[in-house]
């Protein structure tokens, strides 16, 4: 696994170098750009507040309630069975439906677990490897009016079922 | 669908607490809860303008055109009923290499410019084409390089080490991505064989 976590430290700095180097050289205003796409990103983080509080206070709720050790606790053969740690279960099935509300979900795991626990791991890349089918399908199908979606409702969730268990089989693979 | 589930967990959670004592709890929960996930947006703004700085800067450089273009041939194999000069597989391309660098709100708007055409080349229809159904199967599946957030919330926890998912992360989503490249050829296949299209 060593070339792994090599390749996992080093990728962040060779982009972020690459990246300036090319702009430098293609006589982009590095830092003038770099301070306008920036703006962007102070944009995104408030205006997911919302969402995050939603989404935390009633997992919040649900899990002080001992709501969520009853659920965990009734579907867990079949999840050991699997290999799933039961806690992450809820977030495998919010996933496909709202991506700020299983942000949520993950921030959870990694408040409760530790980022550096096993299960704080494999919510973090069920959560990078995976996207909000829902959200893309009504998003994009919506914008341009499509009434019909076919098989593609199914071909997307099944796609999100592979991710888990890509997810979950590489995880466990290198940890 | 996500109303239901939000109304669904808070309910239940107040009525179980309700049945097994539990209401001191739920109180704390309640501030608690809310007050971890401003922490967590404040967390995010450091690597989010971060990121999205660097990006536009490999924007207004031609990086993503330049990927856009490496990444043709493949694309023409996904898309077979998609000219390759045709206006859709340039929208179809850099909405692939916006989400790649984890751009999910530069992504959008072109894949909705992607939709569009893809509906033209459909004969305006508001039925879902075959090359619409590659299109989202390939856009769910969020093929990334960096998962910004996920590293952003990693680093607000003090992981020991924030960016180790990085490569699991790219494994995991190329796994996925072929995967969903896969079963949408395999439904394909299916509607074909019932005399479908």
């Amino acid at each position: 696994m060593e070339w792994l976590s090599l390749m996992s430290t080093w990728l962040i700095p060779v982009m972020v170098a690459f990246i300036l180097l090319y702009g430098t050289f293609k006589k982009v205003p590095t830092y003038e750009s770099f301070v306008e796409g920036g703006k962007e990103g102070i944009h995104i983080a408030v205006s997911i507040i919302p969402y995050l509080i939603g989404m935390m206070v009633a997992i919040g709720i649900f899990r002080a309630s001992g709501a969520l050790d009853s659920l965990v606790e009734w579907v867990r053969p079949v999840l050991l069975w699997v290999g799933l740690p039961p806690e992450v279960f809820p977030l495998a099935l919010i996933r496909p439906i709202s991506g700020n509300a299983s942000l949520g979900m993950v921030s959870d795991l990694i408040a409760v677990h530790g980022p550096d626990s096993y299960i704080g791991r494999l919510a973090s890349v069920m959560q990078g490897s995976t996207d909000t089918t829902f959200y893309v399908l009504t998003v994009y199908f919506g914008a341009v009016g499509i009434k019909k979606m076919g098989d593609a409702l199914k071909v997307g969730l099944w796609a999100d079922v592979a991710g888990f268990i890509a997810a979950l089989a590489i995880v466990s693979w290198i940890y | 669908m996500v109303n239901l589930i939000w109304v669904g967990l808070t309910i239940i959670g107040l009525i179980f607490a309700g049945i097994n004592g539990k209401m001191d709890e739920v109180n704390e929960a309640i501030f608690k809860s809310a007050g971890e996930a401003v922490t967590i947006c404040i967390g995010l703004v450091s690597v989010l303008v971060f990121w999205l700085g660097l990006m536009k800067i490999a924007e207004e450089a031609g990086l993503l055109r330049q990927l856009a273009r490496l990444f043709k041939p493949f694309a023409k194999r996904l898309f077979p009923d998609v000219p390759s000069e045709h206006p859709a597989m340039g929208y179809i391309l850099s909405n692939m290499t916006a989400n790649l660098f984890g751009l999910g709100n530069a992504a959008t708007p072109l894949g909705i410019k992607a939709m569009e055409e893809l509906k033209r080349l459909n004969g305006g229809k508001t039925e879902v084409s075959r090359s619409m159904i590659t299109f989202l199967a390939i856009n769910t599946s969020s093929i990334t390089l960096i998962p910004t957030t996920v590293l952003a919330i990693r680093f607000s926890y003090h992981s020991a080490s924030p960016a180790e998912i990085v490569a699991p992360t790219i494994l995991a989503t190329a796994c996925s991505a072929m995967a969903a490249i896969a079963i949408d050829r395999f439904f394909y296949l299916r509607r074909k064989r019932n005399g479908g299209k």
